[in-house]
């Protein structure tokens, strides 16, 4: 997992596996970063993910809580077909904006 | 051709969901499955195994037993029982968003399975576990053509 931060803008590049067996890891730095920076906008870039089922959608609606306090908003970039799918089954377009890959 | 099968009993941690789902994916390849099938069937065993994970076996480790079975017409058969707690009431957990499991879970299990397999089936006895079933024909991409 990498993480770059312009100022307003944090995003964040996930890697590898999304399962509940990974997910509090990977929210835990995520949260650390949101409250070390205060980003306006947090990008997450899905790219680089093999594998997510619902376990990253918690990790959306959770982060989405968590960025809500401070008024920021969620981006999710770069989904594959099956991560758009899982994303859009659970309604996530209406909490973050959503960019499927190319 | 004799249908194929195997049985898997593996402890409910939860580093052997990637396992579960590895293994499943593999067994349904004879299929010959699209990548999207074989993403379906990957997401759909790794939601039932969590289940189990987090659920079954919240406070200690159980077993969890997979089967998996090829039936006639192109048709993977996946079963993934265990002996845990139960669930009280089935149609409420599988409703979307409903969850016992906290903030960060969803409560999308059933409802990625449901969506990505043809059919799911879930039994469960308060106090002696469950059990889902799930079947999911793999496209002949012959026909396709």
């Amino acid at each position: 997992m990498r993480i770059n931060s312009t100022g307003e803008v944090l995003t964040v590049y996930l890697t590898g596996e999304l399962d509940h067996h990974l997910a509090k890891g990977i929210r835990e730095e995520i949260d650390k970063a949101i409250d070390y920076y205060m980003p306006s906008l947090l990008i997450l870039d899905f790219g680089e993910i093999t594998f997510m089922d619902s376990s990253g959608i918690g990790l959306v609606m959770g982060r989405y809580k968590n960025l809500k306090k401070n008024g920021a908003k969620l981006s999710l970039i770069n989904l594959n077909d099956n991560i758009y799918k899982i994303m859009k089954l659970a309604g996530m377009e209406r909490l973050a904006e959503i960019e499927k890959g190319a | 051709m004799d249908t194929n099968k195997f049985t898997l009993k593996i402890p409910s941690r939860s580093c052997n969901e990637s396992f579960a789902r590895v293994t499943v994916a593999a067994f349904a390849t004879v299929l010959d499955p699209t990548l999207e099938e074989i993403s379906d069937i990957k997401t759909s065993v790794s939601e039932a195994v969590t289940n189990c994970n987090v659920h079954a076996y919240p406070n200690s480790i159980g077993d969890i037993y997979i089967s998996c079975e090829i039936l006639k017409g192109n048709v993977l058969k996946i079963k993934i029982r265990d002996k845990g707690c139960g669930i009280e009431d089935v149609d409420k957990a599988r409703q979307p968003l409903f969850t016992t499991g906290g903030e960060e879970r969803a409560g999308l299990g059933f409802a990625v399975m449901e969506s990505m397999m043809d059919t799911v089936r879930v039994t469960s006895k308060c106090g002696k576990g469950t059990t889902v079933t799930m079947k999911k024909k793999i496209s002949c991409k012959d026909d396709a053509r």
